[in-house]
Formats: structure tokens, sequence, C-alpha cells
């Protein structure tokens, strides 16, 4: 048993790194349009657009969800089924709190023409430029965190499974692994968060 | 049976094994055993070598003549883009280690199973699922973009099946992820007391190598793959200079993967002759810690050199150069590696069996095709045979000349554990000669044509170039009859063949001390190692294969 649950463990951490490997691309596209003059420039304007508020509350959202998620496996580890499942079960209305977050932000994109490819309107200083650093960025921003929220639905999906099972009590002191393995795939999900707040809403933050 | 070190004791095959332990289609389709999930998918990667070489056929056919006479442009467009995402992506990068790497790893270290057997069963699924998808592509209309799939004739000029090919890779990427990521774990965790990293075979350590290359290299394609459909179907700019986008960036994000890629397909290809090379020379490899450690360092530098697929893209001279200097730098350990097995030649005890004729044919063939990836690493040549028949006899000197080469010889070499019986040894070394004289023919006027100038891609040429492509198409024809053969007396062998020993050769490693075909759980005790690779006996004790009982063991032993 202990040697399958090194082996799970390990398993998970490769998976991640396969996730880093899977964000990259994007955040290499995100590196390479913004090292160009232009679209340092105009990729803060564009990030002007978004609100950083809904953004800021959802950084505190998710942060506050993975402390519910370490609590969980924490009380796995004691033997608390009440304390697992109430755990598993915040992190899970936290996650979710999140996405409705996010998809109010993606509705406000499609009211206030914001969507790129399909009804763009740019209004800033440069007629050049600006209309095609600006479709690039909302092109990242929604593939981040689109990308982003589809992980997050995952793991959603992936703790009410374990929520129901810890409620029927398969979760031990001794055996509590999928907890553990699907805590560690959540703090991921959270940690690709803390970085695409900053790159995609904090561009020139003091400017705005 | 005790596992000692007496690697050259039969032991009689069990009345039950894995082939024979359960019988219908369930328990083949929801099989955990490594061994019929690695059967598994010999029978799909077969599959779909047949359909690429279908469609190499007909490019071969289309080039007999100068003019485009079989097939419209548009056509040929078609036949090239899709042997080529087929004999990649569903034939060489599977290959050995979904073949071979799933039956043979957890036997070579003393292991019962892979580390996650559902995981194992889930990725042939995916491969299934992708294999029908793309199946689906080519069926009903095809893709015409190379297999490269470059933006913008792939994101928004394209009228053909680009949407479900790349949904296709996208998701036989994540069989290939799978796999890779049971094989790190596997390695890591449940080798047999006593084996340590460095008594591995160095199979396993190649297919280590390969593995990372899988975890870390994959995803990238994966995320490019999506990168393009959003293009595609929604037309969000992210390589479109509409938008303020640049195409080169997908060659960049491409190109990352797909370089790793061909390590993907050559690094297991080379564990493979690793073995047969110590096997059939009766020696330990020369240098194991050389050769094990050269795998890992073509893994890390395979990741740093994917710009010279850039070189005539636009990109920065001065990225040319470091890329082209680094490329220099990535053949240093395979070089190593054919170095090594040369030296093992030396005072070996050379055997001419099937597999070591695939060995021989992978060392010269790899060396030309290694050699003339150097010519192209240099910049100056490069600009000149890029996108010409040079690059593409280079590449198939590797993955046809080295990896394919490398997949037959080790399948010779361990079909009788697989399966139990041994193939039959004439037809085994014709087949091999076959294959070795019409890859020749095949390819070597490839390098000359490219060299002339005749680009690729292209379904009409110039007619001076018509009897090297005669040529080829000619040693096409005998390739064909050569990769046919042994499907035949494969299949023959299995009803018709002489049962094998459970150590034919006889080999060292721990999958020849349990019995040909293995039993379920693959060993009886768990075997404790206590002696170094490739320990073979001197030369004047051990017996070699002539020497040992052939035929039914159980009658002999």
């Amino acid at each position: 048993m202990e040697q399958q649950r090194e082996a799970s463990t390990i398993g998970m951490w490769l998976f991640l790194a396969t996730e880093i490997m899977f964000f990259g691309g994007l955040f290499t596209g995100y590196t390479v349009y913004r090292s160009m003059p232009a679209g340092a420039r105009i990729f803060a304007e564009a990030s002007h657009r978004l609100d950083v508020i809904l953004g800021a509350v959802n950084t505190g959202v998710l942060i506050c969800s993975s402390l519910t998620m370490v609590l969980a496996v924490y009380a796995a580890q004691v033997g608390s089924r009440k304390l697992q499942v109430a755990f598993l079960v915040l992190t899970i209305a936290l996650g979710s709190v999140f996405l409705g977050i996010k998809a109010k932000e993606y509705h406000d994109k499609f009211v206030h023409n914001e969507v790129p490819g399909y009804n763009f309107k740019y209004d800033g200083p440069d007629p050049v430029q600006g209309p095609k650093f600006e479709q690039m960025f909302f092109t990242f921003y929604f593939a981040m965190t689109g990308l982003h929220a589809l992980h997050m639905v995952i793991g959603i999906v992936l703790l009410t499974i374990l929520a129901v099972r810890a409620y029927k009590g398969a979760f031990t002191p001794e055996y509590h692994s999928p907890i553990e393995l699907t805590g560690l795939y959540w703090h991921f999900v959270d940690i690709v968060w803390i970085f695409l707040f900053p790159l995609l809403y904090l561009i020139g933050f003091h400017e705005r | 049976m005790e596992i000692n070190q007496e690697y050259h004791e039969q032991i009689p095959p069990p009345k039950v094994h894995y082939l024979n332990n359960h019988y219908g289609w369930k328990s083949w389709l929801f099989t955990v055993d490594h061994k019929r999930i690695g059967l598994l998918y010999l029978v799909s990667i077969t599959l779909f070598f047949f359909l690429g070489g279908a469609f190499a056929t007909l490019i071969r056919l289309e080039l007999l003549t100068p003019q485009g006479d079989l097939v419209s442009s548009e056509t040929y467009n078609k036949l090239f883009t899709m042997h080529g995402i087929v004999m990649v992506f569903f034939f060489l990068i599977p290959s050995i280690p979904a073949v071979l790497g799933n039956f043979l790893i957890p036997l070579m270290i003393g292991a019962k199973d892979v580390a996650f057997p559902r995981l194992n069963l889930l990725s042939w699924y995916i491969f299934i699922v992708a294999g029908i998808m793309m199946l689906y592509a080519i069926l009903s209309g095809g893709v015409d973009t190379g297999w490269t799939f470059y933006v913008p004739l792939s994101t928004s000029f394209d009228h053909t099946n680009v949407t479900w090919a790349g949904l296709a890779i996208f998701v036989a990427g994540f069989s290939s992820i799978l796999t890779g990521l049971n094989f790190i774990v596997t390695i890591h965790t449940m080798r047999a007391p006593g084996m340590t990293w460095f008594r591995l075979p160095l199979f396993c350590w190649s297919m280590y190598a390969t593995s990372i290359i899988q975890v870390l290299g994959t995803p990238v394609l994966a995320i490019t793959l999506v990168t393009v459909l959003l293009e595609r179907l929604l037309h969000l700019g992210i390589f479109d200079p509409n938008y303020g986008g640049d195409p080169v960036l997908f060659q960049h994000l491409f190109w990352f993967y797909s370089h790793p890629a061909v390590y993907i397909m050559i690094l297991p290809s080379m564990g493979v002759i690793s073995e047969l090379v110590a096997n059939m020379t009766r020696k330990r490899i020369f240098g194991y810690s050389f050769v094990a450690f050269s795998s890992i360092a073509i893994a890390v530098f395979g990741f740093l050199v994917w710009g010279h697929h850039l070189f005539v893209s636009g990109q920065s001279v001065y990225a040319g150069m470091v890329f082209s200097f680094l490329s220099y730098a990535v053949a240093i350990p395979s070089a190593v590696k054919v170095f090594n097995w040369t030296a093992t030649l030396y005072k070996g005890s050379v055997s001419l069996d099937t597999p070591m004729l695939y060995a021989f044919g992978f060392i010269g063939l790899f060396t030309i095709g290694g050699m003339t990836g150097l010519f192209l690493a240099a910049l100056g040549i490069d600009v000149h045979v890029t996108d010409t028949y040079f690059v593409v006899a280079h590449f198939h000197y590797i993955m046809v000349g080295g990896a394919v080469m490398g997949y037959l010889g080790g399948m010779h070499f361990w079909w009788p554990k697989i399966s139990g019986r041994m193939y039959p040894e004439g037809w085994g070394r014709f087949s091999a000669l076959l294959i070795f004289v019409g890859f020749n023919l095949t390819f070597f006027p490839q390098f000359i044509l490219g060299y002339e100038g005749m680009p690729r891609r292209y379904h009409i040429y110039d007619p001076q170039f018509q009897v090297l492509n005669v040529m080829s198409s000619a040693g096409a024809s005998i390739l064909a009859v050569g990769y046919l053969l042994p499907m035949v007396y494969f299949v023959w062998s299995m009803r018709y063949g002489p049962h094998a020993s459970s150590n034919p050769w006889p080999g060292t490693g721990l999958e020849w001390r349990t019995s040909s075909p293995p039993p379920p759980h693959n060993f009886d005790e768990t075997p404790v190692v206590t002696w170094e690779a490739y320990e073979f006996a001197p030369m004047h004790e051990a017996p070699t294969a002539s020497q040992l009982p052939t035929g039914d063991p159980i009658v002999s032993s």
C-alpha cells in the first residue's frame, strides 16, 4: 500500500508537470506578444478594461478554496468523516463561486463588445495597432481563463465524486490518497490562476 | 522455479499463461494485463502501418512519372499529409513504447505489471478513439496541409478536415502522455529487490528517457493544436497578423514538441539495439553507464534544438546559429551510442541471427541518417536543401532505417517470449535483407534528388529527376514485400512455429527467467537480483543458442 501511495503521488506530480507544459504554450504566446513594443503598450490598455475587483475577489475565493481543500485532507488524516465532507463541499462551493463570477465577467465582455473576432469594438488611442493587439489580448484572456475554468470544472466534478465517497465512509486515516491527490490537482489549478491574475488583470495597474 | 544466476536454465511453459488464462473478446478488450495490452497495441499499430503504407504506395506510384497523371495536386497533398500523420502519430510514436515497452518493462524489472494497469488500458482506449477520429478525417475528405499544419494555411485558408485531424492527434497525445507517465512511475517504484538503476537493462533506460519526453513535450503539441482549432473555428487570431499575431510562433510551438517527438521515435529503438547487440555478441555493452546517460542527454538536449526546423522561416540568424550549435551537440550522445555498440562487437561472439541483422542495419542506416542530419544542421547547407528530398531522405533513414528496423529486430528477438513460438529463421533473415536492400534503393536516391534540387511535397517534377524517382519507387515495392513477410510468418508461427524455450538466445535479462509465454503474473516468485546487467558467462562456459535444447522444452528438460 505504501508503494502504491508513493507511486500514485509520483504519478500525480508527473501529470501536473504535463499541465504546466500545456498551459505553458499559452503563456509562451502571451509572452511573445506582450514583449513586442506595441504589445506591451496595448496589452496594458486592454488590461484596464478588465474588472480588477472581480478578479481580485476571485483570487481570494480560490485561495480560500485551497485552504478548505487542505483542511479536507487534514480531516481525512485524522479520520473525521463529517469534517472531510464539510470541507470538500466548501471547496466545491468556493470553486462554484469562482466560476459564477467568471461567468459574469464573460457575460459582460459579450455585452460590452469585448469578444475578439465576434463583436469587438476598439475605442482606445491607437487606431493602427490598437484593434490588433487588444483583440490579441482578449484572445489570450478568453483562451487562458477558459482553459483554466475548464480545469476548475473538472476539479469540481472530481471533488463531488470524492465528497460522495467520503460521505459513504470510503476514506480512513490509512487510506485517503484520492483526497490528497485531488488536493494536489486543486492547488495546481489555484496556482495557475495566481499567475493569470497579475498577467491579465494587473498590467500597468498604477496607470488605471 | 528459483530465479538465480543460471540464466541459461530453461523453464517449462506453464499450463496457464497470459494468452490462455482467459478466452473471449471481453478478456482482451477489458484486460489490465500489460502483456495483453501490448498485443492490443501491436494489432492496432500494424493496421495503421498498413494505412500509412497504402498512402506511401500511392505517392511512389504517382512519382514514377514527372507529370501529375495519377492524382490531382490536391489529392497528392492529401496523400503525403495523411502518410505523415498516420505514420508519425499512429504508428511510430506508439510503436516500440506501447508494444515492446508495455510488454517488456515490467518483465525486465521483475514486476508483475505496470504501476497503473487500468490507466494502461485507458491509454489504449484513448488511442483507439483517436484512431477512429483520424479514420473519419481521412474517409470524409482527408487533410492536405502537410503533417506539420503550418498556419495560416491550416487556420484560415484550408477547406479540408484539419479540425478532425487536429482533434484526433490531440486525443492521441493523451494516450502517449499516460503511457509515458505509467512507465516513469513503474521504473521508479516497482523494480524488484536488488534491481538498482545501474543494473537495469539499457532498454529500460531508453524507455525512461522516452517517457520523460512524452510527458513533457506532448502537452505543448496539445495546446498548439487547440489554438489552431480555436483560430479555425472561432476566428480567434493568435497567429493572425490582422490581430498582431505571428505565423512563425506556430512553427516554434509546433516544433517545440515535434522535434523531441523524433527522439520519442528513436530512443526506444536505440534501447532495443543495445539489447540486441549485447545478446548477439554475448558481451556486456561497452560503456554501460555512458550509454545509459546518453539516453537522458538525448532527452534533455532534444528539447533545445527545435529551431533547426525554422532556419528559413525568417527567425533571427543569431537564433539560427545557436540552434545549429545545439543540434550538433545533440548528435554527440547519439554518436556515443553508435561507438559503444560498435566497440561491443570487438572480441564478441557475433551471431548473424535475424535480430542481429536488423541491429547491423540500424547501426549503418542510423549513422547515415544522423550524419545527414548534421548536414542539415549546418545553416549554409540547410538553406539549399531544406524542403527538398534531401530532408525526406534524412528523416526516413532515421525513422525507417533506424526506428522501424529496431522495432522489427525487437519483435523478432522477443517473439519467442511474447508468443511461445519461434519464427522461421530463414525467412527472418531473408526479410531483413530484403528490407535493407529495398530501403536503401528507396531512399538513397532521394538524397541525390534533394541535393540536385527536387522539392518535396510536389507531385510533378522536372523530367531529369525521373530515373532516380523510378529507382526509389522500385525500392519501395521491394520494401513492401520485406514488410509483408514478417506479418505473414509471425502469424503462421503462432500456430505452426516450433515451441520456444523460456530462454532461446539465451538472454540475461529478467524477462528470460520466466517461461515463454510468461504466466499472467509474470514471475512465480519475485526475483531478487544480485548480478549486474549483461553478465554473460565467458564463452567457454555458457552454452550458446545452438547448444541449448530446442523444440518442446517439456520433452527435453
